[in-house]
């Protein structure tokens, strides 16, 4: 038992190791500050915009919806960082990580935001276009807010989900928290600071997941 | 518009490495399917075992699924392939990988079968058990039917997500797609491989997504 705890819990590596996965995780919570809301905004625009009776835009947005959703966000990230720079496009590794999770990220928030949309009751619109709202006032002030809070559980776990995808960031050599951990794991020989990694991952999103699951109860409890 | 068909587009280049792509791709859809066919299961097992309503065993199993939802997939993938060797138990990369991708498929199936089971309205139980059926009868011919029903459109999501996750296979050297794409994209110097490589995914993944639209639609308008 205590080899056990020396392998997988030694604290005086932990103490070693800190300052690196503590830099590490602020590299992760910047790259989910920046790719969230940009997701959010993005896949938002789109979800607005395929409520615009354009059939041709209608086909575009759900071709790169569909696409992007189909393609593994890793695939994407290795293409960004070591196809593009083939064409002069040479990204650094915050940025080219930045635009994989976007790309990914906003796709599935469009998805979630379409679906919120077309809940709204066809009768909300028409009401709020009968009082004189133009389209993109009743959209922004009847609608969109009514549908963001029909998918909230859905928008939550996939801010979830897009954060922990951070961690595909090290496959470009970015040091965020599991590159971090990696690293002095290699280091030092002992996989402490993969354990503790994974720990400090498991606290930070717990909160969030048990949230989600308590809403869709909820949810679920009043349809029923 | 020259650069681009050189670069991204030169197939003939690919020549030699059609069956190392090839092998790689299989290996992808090998891992895909075992993920799924180990992961669903194991969740509806974990969400029945539930039903029984055996407390410090629930309390396991919200562990069990918080857990693993919370922690990044890649983490766990790095995790079992550099930390469970200190414990004596050395996995393959493929295993490896394939194991922490079908433990956190099975936590969010467990999920998503325990919110169908409590969607189905409790007179459902009562009207089985009244009729004669044992318990496990009646959870078998009558409810789970109509839970498995239920769940098939955001299983089918979640089965695809967790999918795309085969490729966090490459940082542990499991020689799949992503993987073989890129060591023949630096060993050629050409980003061509890794075209091949994105439409490959896309050809796999692409139905499914298209599946899980009209899977919206026939559950939104059911025809009977």
């Amino acid at each position: 038992m205590s080899e056990l705890v020396n392998t997988f819990f030694n604290l005086d590596i932990l103490r070693e190791v800190w300052p690196l996965l503590l830099e590490g995780l602020w590299l992760t919570l910047a790259l989910a500050a920046v790719a969230v809301p940009l997701s959010i905004a993005i896949g938002l625009a789109i979800a607005v915009a395929q409520d615009l009776h354009s059939k041709v835009l209608r086909m575009v947005l759900v071709a790169y919806v569909d696409t992007l959703r189909a393609i593994p966000p890793l695939v994407l990230l290795i293409f960004i960082f070591f196809g593009l720079p083939f064409l002069g496009l040479r990204l650094g590794e915050f940025p080219a990580a930045v635009l994989a999770l976007t790309l990914n990220g906003s796709s599935y928030f469009a998805e979630i935001f379409r679906a919120g949309i077309e809940s709204v009751p066809q009768g909300q619109r028409e009401a709020a276009r009968s009082t004189g709202l133009t389209w993109f006032q009743s959209m922004a002030y009847v609608v969109a807010p009514q549908g963001t809070r029909n998918v909230l559980p859905d928008l939550v776990s996939n801010t979830v989900e897009l954060f922990k995808q951070t961690s595909i960031a090290s496959a470009v050599a970015l040091q965020e928290l599991l590159r971090a951990a990696q690293i002095a794991q290699g280091l030092l020989y002992n996989p402490t600071p993969l354990v503790a990694a994974a720990i400090v991952y498991f606290l930070m999103f717990w909160p969030f997941v048990r949230l989600v699951s308590r809403m869709q109860n909820k949810t679920v409890m009043h349809s029923a | 518009m020259d650069q681009i068909v050189r670069y991204f587009f030169d197939f003939p280049l690919m020549a030699d490495y059609w069956p190392d792509i090839l092998r790689g791709f299989l290996i992808t859809v090998e891992m895909s399917v075992l993920t799924v066919v180990v992961g669903i299961p194991l969740g509806l097992l974990i969400a029945i075992i539930r039903l029984y309503g055996i407390k410090p065993l629930n309390a396991l199993i919200i562990f069990y699924i918080d857990f693993f939802r919370s922690i990044p997939q890649l983490v766990l993938i790095v995790l079992a392939y550099f930390a469970l060797p200190y414990f004596g138990l050395v996995l393959d990369p493929f295993t490896a990988t394939v194991c922490a991708l079908a433990v956190v498929l099975s936590a969010f199936a467990e999920e998503i079968f325990w919110a169908g089971i409590n969607a189905v309205h409790k007179g459902q139980w009562e009207a089985g058990r009244s009729t004669g059926l044992s318990f496990t009868q009646t959870l078998a011919y009558i409810i789970l039917p109509q839970v498995v029903r239920i769940s098939i459109p955001p299983l089918t999501n979640r089965a695809i997500g967790i999918s795309k996750g085969t490729t966090l296979g490459s940082v542990v050297a499991v020689p799949e797609l992503l993987n073989v794409t890129s060591s023949i994209q630096s060993n050629v110097a050409n980003p061509t491989a890794l075209t091949v490589g994105a439409l490959l995914f896309l050809a796999l993944f692409l139905p499914f997504v298209r599946f899980t639209r009209w899977l919206e639609q026939a559950y939104a308008h059911p025809r009977s």
